[in-house]
This record gives structure tokens, C-alpha cells and sequence, in this order.
């Protein structure tokens, strides 16, 4: 059984949003409402800056909260690794949505709460999810930790990555490399 | 929408394994993960993108008749199974509510958006009468056409047919004009076969000049631009604004915007002096050196230093850098680069400096254009046009590609002959061309004014008859020659059939030119057997091109420089022009001096403006898809002078230009990211059509403040970046 994990490589993310649309169309992601985004930051003060271009989604976490929180097991932790929900166990309570520490959630108009699903209907004939397959940048990168050989295990351990807001220990599926250049100086 | 996501799943899980394209290719392949039991037909179809200009290729995934997803084509070189956010928006463009959806015929004044609809028969056959008319009584020159895309090919050959030289292209005049001169006067040929021919995943450095890559969205080439970014190419953005790119660059130098060339001209002095140029490359494929040499003498790193607000130290690393680097050292030519009226001479210096570095058709340079020896047909015996296409003011080198302002200069007026029609195709040129009050002046001076157009832009609500394409999605087009560093043929062909009343350029073309008897210049009413028949002639099997998308051809020549692979430079000297005596005859310096560009005076901003990775111009702005990610454009102000000015991060602000002209409101984008002398606002905003209910009076226009531009004596190009604007605060 495969364990599904994403690395998005930042300096390769030139935000260009292939992946919000490419997202929205094969998932149908009703209007107003987004399974991933693109958050931009700068810092430092003119002409000393620094931007990140951070594409954040699911984070498909080991100890997830929204699972903890789901009072009817609608948001379930499949054997993939990867975090779904029966849309015909949820209620609609919105639990899950208050428990995810990275707003990855939304209600549906048709009632019930939806998510990113590492696009698992693909994943299951073996196509990459549809914000990976499409990513400019090459900057997302979809596969299996069980697989030692996959291409994310082998660059998970070639750098060091980070994870959001890893003191809240969800321990998340989708890690990040962003090592940036410092204009003026060596990148 | 009438499937949801529910239904979605469903369907997919019950697709019939049948296609429309069924067999080998790209589309047997990408079926395989949908087969299953009966029910919802499936099919996939390999066509060419229109959302922006790259012409990636790419695969329409359709539903039970209805393009539900776009994917990029694994087997194109300009796409590699990848798209972009506006190439995944195709849909969005398909299915707006808003397209037009059938002729329209002026029923108010022009201008008041008052129509009729009509029927395709009487719109053609009022058009061609008006033709007609306006042909007999001021000649066929007094018949113009405003090109972009692929269909305006078909208009071409009607004015063309009808004896007219006036075929214009904003793409030139108001884009990559002076880059294709300054190059093309260097080497004998643009740096670009529709795509630029940049090797930046073999470049050890990189330079982009005012060069937005990734907010500036063209799919290979910013796959590639990733692609060297994370391998470690050595990045230099030289941009006022703290763009996508510069937060990637090792070095950004945040130049004095119009001081480019003399940046330029300081790093060719560095190297010059330095000996950090190819020796060898130059003495052989090159003239001009000692001219060059002796001509940027004067231009040391201390004095760019003052011009261009940067460190004397950093000009001098920089060019060290680059010249270390020789040849692998990509100059990107830019794309839009009608800046300042001077732009021809900054894309030499960029040439020159390609050139010192040895770098065109060398690896990480600029490769060399595949030759790929397709038959060609024997072109159209179109009428000799009885009066010269209207130039005016000369422009020695503005070349075959027409100038829009100079046909509107003519149109207003009425030198050196009268203009009278105005045909636009997918050109929104109240958008497009400067100073839009004297676009409608020539508006005003028109007896006919025809758009050919999938959306009721701007422009299209001022024309007196209005053609609806049909998007790219369901049409076909002529076959397209691809040139990367293979070449190859790609096929658009319809994922579904034209929608509303909708008709493809050709056929729009096509029944016109029959009724103005022109059908010997006319595409054939088979045209899929045209195009099979071409592709035949090519030796290319068209049933696996309809399948596959693209099919790559045989090239005599490679992308790289080698003793049994030479350059050949199309210059009347068969050589590199550092300094150029045609440039000189004309009276124009035969190597570039640096002009210093009017600044703006205290209290005033330069207008600066760009590209969204989520729009192409104003041609998106309406999309559902694309709105609803970026509806309307910010005004970018640096923190400082939005401080001063007391203006807050998302208020709502006015631009006033130097000639008074008050833009919509927009939001303000307070920001570090910006030199304090400028402003920056995206391209494409600000729309007047009230048919297009999502992009209506969103944002500001640019194009509304460009009320001054600087022509360039050189090539014609209208240079945009020279207006200045006040920011006032919205009550």
C-alpha cells in the first residue's frame, strides 16, 4: 500500500496558479471556494526583500485534527496516507473545519464539507494529481514514502523541508523545500 | 454547471470505453484510466491552445459533448503536458454567458451599444456591400485590418485580395516591434520563431531586462525558467519592480526605469575593457568591434552608476559575472519592449552583448533556428496595391508588419490617403494602441468599423457590425509549424462544435471573400480535406496528427554552432553587426547612445504596467475561470510615497495622468516591492462594455492613462512607458 505524501520546492513556484484552476476544473470546486491557493509574503525593506510564493492545500496529516474532531467519521484517514471524506457520513457540522489549523476546508452548496483529496480518483489509475501534473514550475511533487526509489522520497532526502506549523504536531503530508536567494548577496 | 462533482465522479466511473478518436496516441492513452462500463460518452481530442500566443499544445477531455478539463499535450514541445492557469480556463472562455452568440448589426449610434441581432446571411452580405462601397469610392487601400491570432491569417488574405497594403499588428507596434528590429538588424533575424529561443536550462547566468517571467506566463519557457532557477543558474533582474523573478535572483538591480541601455552599455564596456568577450567568436562572426569598442568608452560603471541608481560595484560584479560566463549566458530579448521610444537601440545593445558573449547559437544562449525543409505552396498572386502601404513618418525599418498607429494617424487624418474601414480581428484596440481619444477620433472618421470577435470587448461595441467567432475550442485552424529546437506540425481541430451561432474565422473569411469575388484567395469550404491534403504533402500522416496533436519533422540543421553546423546571418554582410552602417545611412547611430527619458516631476509616478500569470491583456478579464482569481488589477505603490501620500494597503485610489485623464477607481497595493518614482498596474482591467457583466468597470485601465507615447524613429513602435500620473484618494 502506497503512503501518499506532496513536496512543493519553492524555489521552483513562480505563482503562476496552473494548479488553482487545473484544481477547480477537475474537481469541480464550486465558485468562491478553493482545495488549494498560492499565499504570497514578502519581507525587509527596499531593495533588501525576500517573497514566498507558498502553495498550500491539504496537508493530509498523520494526527489529524479534523479526523479527531469528525463526530460521525466522515473525515476519515484512509490506508493511503491520504485524508478523505464520505460525503454521505457528514453532516455538516463543521467541526473538521474549525479543528484544521490550515484552513484547507470548505462547505459545499450541497451541504457537506470538502477538501483537497490528493486528487485520489486519479491516483487510483495511477495519474498524478491534476494540480501536479500541470505545475509550471515543477514545483509540486506527488508519491509514495514507501517507495524508497519514488522521486519524493529521494528528494525528501536530498533537502532539508519543513512542514506548516509543525509545533501543533499534526505531523503533515505535505512538506516543503524554500531555501530563497537573498538579492545582493549569494544565493 | 449542470453536473456536479457527485455526478462527475459517477460518470467517470461509468465512462463508455468508446472515443471519437479511439486507437493509438494520445488519446487512446489518456482513456485508459477512464474506461469502465456504458452510459457517458468519453472522449478526448489533441488541438492547439488560444489563451495566450505560445500556441501550446494541448488535450480536451470531453464529457458527454461538454470539454470538461484541458491538459497539456505530453507530446508538444511547447507545452509537455503542462498548462498554464489561463490554458486550463480555456473552459471558461467556451462556455461564458457572455460570448457573443450571434451578428450583430448597429442599431443606435455608434458607440450608445445599441444592436440588432441579424442573421449570418445579412450581416456578410451588408458587409460585403460596405466593402464594397468604401473600395469603389476611396480605393482598396482605404480598407485597413487589426490582427491578432490565428484567424486574422484568413482576413489577411481577404484585404490583401481586395488590393489593400494596410495589414497591421498591435504584436509589432505596441509589443515585440523593436526587439525583432534591433535583432534583426543585428543578425539578420528575430530572436524569436514565434517563441523566443532561449536556452535558459543550459544558461549558467541569466539576464532578464524589465522581463517578467512567471508573472509573464508562456508554459515551456517558464518550465524551463524553473527549471534553471532550481539548478542553480545564476540569476540578474534588472526591473524597478521586485518581480516574481527578481524574488528569485541572485542579483536584482532595481534600475531608474528608461536607464536600461545604459546599463547595458556600461556592462559592454566592462567587458570590453576587461576582455571577458568571446575573441574568437567575434573575430570570426562579427563587424564593428572597434567602432563598438571606441563607442562605449565613455560609458563606465560610475557613470551608469548615476544614470541608473545603481552601485557602481554592482554594475561592475554583474558584467564580470555575465562575461565570466561566456558563451553560456542568456540575454533574454524580452517580449513587450515598446518602453520609451528609444527601444531599438536598447534591443541592439542587448544584441551586441549577445553577440561580444558569443552566445547566439550557443548553448545557454540563444539557439539557432531548425530549419525543416517542409514544400511550400506557391503563395497567392494577390493584386499589386495601387498606393504604398501608409508609414507615416518614415520609419526605415518598421518592416512588413504594418504599424496600427500610423494607419490611425492616416485615419484621422486622411493623409496621405483616407482610411475609411477598419477591420479587427480578436484586437480590442481601444486597449491595445495609446491614447485611446484618438483611437475613437479615427473611429469617428470610419464608414465602416467590423469586428470579427468571441467576446464584446470595448472595441467591438463601438463597430457597426459585429461577426462572432467561435472560440479555438471548436474551430479548426490552418496547420501550425512548430519551431523549438525539433520542429514539427501541430493540428487545432474542434473539441466541440461551434456553440450559439458562432462560426470559425475561416468560414467567416471564406464568405465574405465569395461575396466580394475573391474566392480564389478564400479557404476551401473542406477545409479538414485542406489541411489533410497539406499535412500529405508534408509527408505527414494525418489520421495519427488528428490523434497525436503534433507530429515532429525531419531538420537539416541544429541548435548549437559546430564546424559542420554554422550560423548563417541573414545581414547584407552575412555577419554580426556590432556597428551598423545601414543604421548610419539612415541616419541613426550606428552603435547605441544612451538618451536619457524625460522623469517625473515631485509628486508625480511613472506608469508602469505588466502582465498577470492569470490574464492575457483584456482578452481574460471576462472569464468566469480567471476573474474569479484575479477580478480586477491593484495599483502597486511603494510603502514610502503610499506613506507620504497617506494612502492605505487596499484602499481605493484614482490615477490622474499629466493630460487629466482620471482613471477608475482601484485598489492600491502598498507595497516594498516598487522604486518609489513609479507605479505599477496590470494590463487588461478597467473595461467600459457592459456585456462582458464580470470585467465591467473593474479595475483601472492603463491604456485609458497612455495618453502620451514616444514613437521610435527606428522601427515605429509606440514606446508607452513615458506617462506620469498623481494618485488621488477616493472619497
Amino acid at each position: 500500500m502506497p503512503r501518499y505524501a506532496m513536496l512543493i520546492d519553492q524555489r521552483r513556484c513562480v505563482g503562476c496558479m496552473a494548479c488553482i484552476v487545473a484544481c477547480k476544473n477537475e474537481n469541480k470546486v464550486p465558485p468562491g471556494m478553493f482545495r488549494t491557493r498560492v499565499a504570497e509574503t514578502t519581507a525587509g525593506i527596499f531593495p533588501k526583500l525576500r517573497m514566498e510564493l507558498r502553495s498550500e492545500l491539504c496537508n493530509h496529516c498523520d494526527h489529524a485534527p479534523c479526523v479527531d474532531a469528525c463526530p460521525t467519521g466522515a473525515s476519515h484517514k484512509e490506508a493511503d496516507g491520504s485524508v478523505q471524506i464520505d460525503k454521505s457520513r457528514c453532516v455538516g457540522c463543521k467541526a473538521c473545519m474549525a479543528a484544521c489549523p490550515y484552513d484547507a476546508r470548505y462547505v459545499h452548496p450541497d451541504g457537506h464539507v470538502d477538501k483537497c483529496s490528493f486528487c485520489n480518483h486519479r491516483t487510483k489509475v495511477g495519474k498524478a494529481p491534476a494540480c501536479v501534473e500541470t505545475c509550471i514550475g515543477g514545483s509540486r511533487i506527488f508519491g509514495d514514502l514507501n517507495d524508497p526509489n519514488s522521486e519524493i522520497s529521494r528528494r525528501l532526502r536530498e533537502h532539508h523541508v519543513r512542514v506548516l506549523l509543525p509545533e501543533v504536531g499534526t505531523k503533515p503530508k505535505v512538506f516543503y523545500i524554500n531555501r530563497f536567494s537573498t538579492p545582493g548577496q549569494e544565493g | 454547471m449542470a453536473v456536479n462533482r457527485r455526478d462527475f465522479l459517477k460518470l467517470s466511473a461509468t465512462v463508455a470505453g468508446g472515443s471519437m478518436l479511439a486507437g493509438g496516441g494520445i488519446a487512446g492513452m489518456l482513456m485508459a484510466g477512464d474506461r469502465g462500463g456504458a452510459a457517458a460518452t468519453v472522449h478526448s481530442v489533441p488541438t492547439v491552445c488560444e489563451m495566450c500566443f505560445w500556441k501550446c499544445g494541448l488535450i480536451a477531455r470531453v464529457v458527454n459533448g461538454r470539454v470538461v478539463k484541458l491538459d497539456g499535450n505530453p507530446l508538444h514541445p511547447q507545452s509537455r503536458g503542462k498548462l498554464c492557469g489561463r490554458g486550463q480556463a480555456g473552459i471558461g472562455l467556451l462556455y461564458d454567458p457572455d460570448r457573443l452568440k450571434r451578428p450583430f448589426i448597429r442599431s443606435g449610434v455608434r458607440g450608445d451599444g445599441k444592436y440588432r441581432p441579424a442573421s449570418w446571411n445579412e450581416a456578410l452580405d451588408i458587409t460585403a456591400d460596405k466593402l464594397k462601397a468604401i473600395s469603389a469610392k476611396y480605393g482598396p487601400e482605404s480598407i485597413a485590418l487589426f490582427s491578432h491570432g490565428t484567424s486574422g491569417d484568413y482576413f489577411r488574405s481577404m484585404v490583401k485580395g481586395m488590393g489593400s497594403p494596410n495589414i497591421t499588428f498591435p504584436s509589432f507596434s505596441q509589443c515585440v516591434g523593436a526587439r525583432n528590429v534591433g535583432y534583426e538588424l543585428t543578425f539578420g533575424e528575430s530572436p524569436a520563431s514565434s517563441c523566443e529561443r532561449v536556452d535558459l536550462t543550459k544558461s549558467k547566468v541569466i539576464v532578464l531586462i524589465g522581463t517578467h517571467l512567471g508573472e509573464n506566463m508562456h508554459n515551456t519557457q517558464v518550465q524551463d525558467f524553473a527549471e534553471a532557477v532550481a539548478n542553480g543558474a545564476r540569476l540578474i533582474v534588472v526591473d524597478p519592480r521586485f518581480s516574481t523573478a527578481a524574488a528569485k535572483a541572485h542579483s536584482w538591480l532595481p534600475i531608474r526605469p528608461g536607464a536600461d541601455t545604459a546599463l547595458l552599455l556600461s556592462w559592454i564596456n566592462v567587458i570590453i575593457s576587461e576582455g571577458l568577450y568571446d575573441k574568437e567568436y567575434v573575430a570570426r562572426y562579427t563587424e564593428g568591434f572597434a567602432e563598438l569598442a571606441q563607442a562605449v568608452r565613455e560609458y563606465t560603471p560610475a557613470w551608469a552608476a548615476r544614470e541608473t541608481d545603481l552601485s557602481e560595484s554592482q554594475i561592475i560584479e554583474t558584467a564580470r559575472q555575465i562575461g565570466a560566463n561566456s558563451p553560456n549566458v542568456c540575454i533574454h530579448p524580452g517580449r513587450h519592449t515598446s518602453w520609451y521610444g528609444n527601444d531599438t537601440q536598447r534591443a541592439r545593445a542587448m544584441a551586441i552583448l549577445t553577440a561580444l558573449l558569443g552566445s547566439w547559437g550557443r548553448e545557454g544562449g540563444i539557439w539557432l533556428a531548425p530549419s525543416a525543409p517542409l514544400a511550400k505552396s506557391p503563395p497567392p498572386e494577390f493584386p499589386e496595391a495601387a498606393r504604398p502601404e501608409v508609414i507615416t513618418g518614415g520609419y526605415p525599418f518598421a518592416g512588413g508588419e504594418g504599424l496600427t498607429n500610423a494607419v490611425r494617424d492616416a485615419t484621422i487624418s486622411g493623409n496621405p490617403y483616407p482610411i475609411k474601414a477598419w477591420i479587427m480581428v480578436g484586437t480590442n484596440l481601444l486597449h491595445t494602441l495609446p491614447d485611446p481619444r484618438q483611437t475613437m477620433a479615427a473611429i469617428g472618421k470610419l464608414d465602416l468599423l467590423l469586428a470579427i470577435d468571441v467576446m464584446p470587448t470595448d472595441s467591438v461595441l463601438q463597430a457597426d457590425i459585429i461577426l462572432p467567432e467561435s472560440s479555438y475550442l471548436e474551430r479548426a485552424d490552418d496547420l501550425f509549424v512548430v519551431k523549438q529546437k525539433e520542429a514539427g506540425i501541430a493540428i487545432r481541430q474542434p473539441a466541440v462544435s461551434p456553440l450559439h451561432e458562432s462560426k470559425p474565422g475561416w468560414w467567416i473569411a471564406r464568405e465574405l471573400m465569395l461575396r466580394l469575388g475573391l474566392e480564389k484567395f478564400a479557404q476551401p469550404a473542406n477545409f479538414e480535406q485542406k489541411l489533410k491534403a497539406k499535412a500529405e504533402k508534408w509527408g505527414i500522416n494525418f489520421a495519427a496528427l488528428t490523434q497525436n496533436g503534433y507530429i515532429p519533422v525531419q531538420t537539416t540543421s541544429g541548435p548549437y554552432i559546430s564546424e559542420s553546423n554554422q550560423p548563417v546571418f541573414g545581414t547584407k554582410s552575412g555577419k554580426i553587426v556590432l556597428a551598423s552602417a545601414e543604421l548610419r545611412e539612415h541616419g541613426f547611430d550606428a552603435v547605441p547612445r544612451y538618451e536619457k527619458v524625460p522623469q517625473p516631476k515631485s509628486g508625480q509616478f511613472r506608469l508602469l504596467y505588466g502582465r498577470s500569470p492569470l490574464h492575457t491583456f483584456s482578452r481574460t478579464t471576462n472569464n468566469p475561470q480567471l476573474n474569479e482569481l484575479v477580478s480586477e488589477n491593484e495599483v502597486w505603490i511603494n510603502s514610502a510615497a503610499a506613506s507620504r501620500l497617506g494612502i492605505g494597503h487596499g484602499a481605493y485610489v484614482r490615477l490622474v495622468n499629466q493630460d487629466g485623464v482620471r482613471s477608475n477607481r482601484v485598489r492600491a497595493k502598498v507595497t516594498q516591492r516598487l522604486r518609489d518614482e513609479c507605479i505599477y498596474l496590470v494590463h487588461g482591467f478597467g473595461s467600459t462594455s457592459p456585456w462582458l457583466t464580470k470585467a465591467h468597470g473593474k479595475g483601472a485601465n492603463d491604456q485609458q492613462l497612455i495618453t502620451r507615447y514616444a514613437v521610435d524613429p527606428i522601427s515605429g513602435i509606440t514606446g508607452m512607458r513615458v506617462n506620469f500620473v498623481t494618485i488621488e484618494k477616493e472619497a
